[in-house]
Order: structure tokens, then sequence, then C-alpha cells
């Protein structure tokens, strides 16, 4: 399931889903090489979505969240549906303060979450449950 | 701040001055991000720059000054740099308005021609 890094970025596939995380340090240059690795993985992959968790991230400015909504529109045009999850509530925050909406982007709490959107469901866990 | 690598480190900088400084989770995001997004327009437009960054105190809170300052073209119309959706680089246009909204307070001094300052408070718990 583990594929070459691109830019440091790991790209995971399950399914017809790539799972990848942003880092926290997210600068330029690992940006592009993220955006450009997973845009071919999406083609090569045949992938119908895209999990991006950002629940590393401790801050996320106006070019991280121009490279969501970049990220999410070529997803799009390829046919693959981007959904960004985890986000910290004090980065929400700011963002709102900032005056970003991350137009387009669509969100989720948590990857497990995300997941589930996008078909995936968790088996069914022995009786008396798991701790989720 | 010469190479990309340096806005990375302003960001290390600040964020280990917020926590010195004792402010929340919440504060240190807005002084981290806005600290982010002028470092980058001090290195994108400016061509690079300075950061400073002051610890202050009033009355017994804390306060963190960040200065910014670059030696680039200056910015002719500062209202519609300060308006949002206003970009002349990579970014979204709410860099410098944005910053100013993180901010308590917010000065912007620019001479065509001969740079571009920013100085940026923060008081924890304002």
């Amino acid at each position: 399931m583990s594929a070459p890094a691109s830019g440091g970025v790991p790209i995971l596939r399950l399914g017809d889903v790539l799972v990848t995380g942003l880092l926290n340090e997210l600068d330029d240059t690992t940006a592009v090489a993220f955006t450009e690795e997973l845009t071919s993985r999406i083609s090569s992959d045949g992938a119908r979505g895209v999990l991006i968790d950002i629940s590393r991230l401790e801050i996320v400015d106006s070019f991280v969240a121009r490279t969501l909504m970049e990220l999410t529109t070529m997803a799009r045009l390829l046919g693959a549906r981007v959904i960004v999850a985890g986000m910290r509530p004090p980065v929400a925050i700011t963002l709102v303060e900032l005056g970003i909406q991350l137009t387009g982007v669509e969100t989720a709490l948590n990857a497990e979450q995300a997941m589930a959107a996008m078909g995936w469901h968790q088996s069914l866990q022995p009786a008396g449950g798991g701790p989720g | 701040m010469r190479i990309e690598e340096d806005l990375l480190t302003v960001r290390h900088a600040v964020r280990a001055a917020t926590l010195r400084a004792g402010f929340s989770i919440v504060d240190q995001t807005r002084v981290v991000t806005a600290a982010s997004e002028l470092a980058r327009n001090a290195y994108i437009h400016g061509g690079g720059g300075t950061v400073t960054i002051d610890r202050l105190t009033l009355g017994g809170s804390a306060g963190l000054r960040l200065t910014v300052k670059d030696e680039g073209p200056g910015i002719v119309d500062t209202d519609a740099a300060l308006a949002d959706g206003f970009t002349t680089g990579a970014g979204l246009g709410h860099g410098l308005g944005g910053a100013r909204r993180l901010m308590n307070d917010f000065e912007l001094h620019t001479v065509p021609g001969q740079g571009t300052t920013v100085i940026a408070t923060r008081w924890a718990g304002r």
C-alpha cells in the first residue's frame, strides 16, 4: 500500500481511495511536488476519492488554503472527490478570521468520517464493542 | 529572510515566543498564521527582509509585537492591498488584511521604492 514519497508526503491507496496527510511543515516546494504527485496518482491508480488528513497542520495560511482549493479542483477535473479531514479547531477559527472559506473543499471532522463519507465502513465490532 | 526555508524558521521562532508569553492555543495559532502571511509577503513582494519579535508587558498582560521589514518596491495602494481579494502574488489576497484581523494592533508603513514595514501586536486574552 505504501507509495513513493512526494516531497516527503506519503500517498497510500485503499481500494479506490488515496489517503494522504499533510505534515506540519508545508512549504512551497513540498506543496508543488505533492500536487503533481497526487494528480498523477489519481490518474494512474484510477482513484475515485482522495482523503487529505490535515490534523497535523498547526496553521493553515492563505498559501496552504490555496493549495487545498487547487488540489480539490484538479482532482475534480480528473473525476475524483477530495475530502479534507481533521482540521484543528484553532485553525478553523483562524481561517475564518483570515477571511478564507475554502470554497469548494469538502471537509470532515476526522479521517474516519471522511472514509465513511466515501463509502468505507468499519466492520462490525464483536459483542461489547470496541473503543471506537 | 532570504530563502524559502527562512519562512519556516520565522514560524518556529514566533511559535516559541507565543509559548513563552503564555498565549492560548488559539492566540498562538492567530499570531503564527499572521507571521506566516507577513513573512511570505516580505519574501515574495519585498525580495526578503527581516522579522523582529518583541515581548511586551502592559498591566500584567503579555503581548508580542512582530516587526516585518523589507526593502522592496513598497506598496502603491495600501487600501487595495489591505482589501480581501487583492493579490499580486501567489496567495489568495487575504494575507495583509487577514493578518490585520488576526492581530490587535496593526501598522503599515510603506514608501514606494524603499520598502515596507508592518508592525503588528497581539495581547494575550484580548
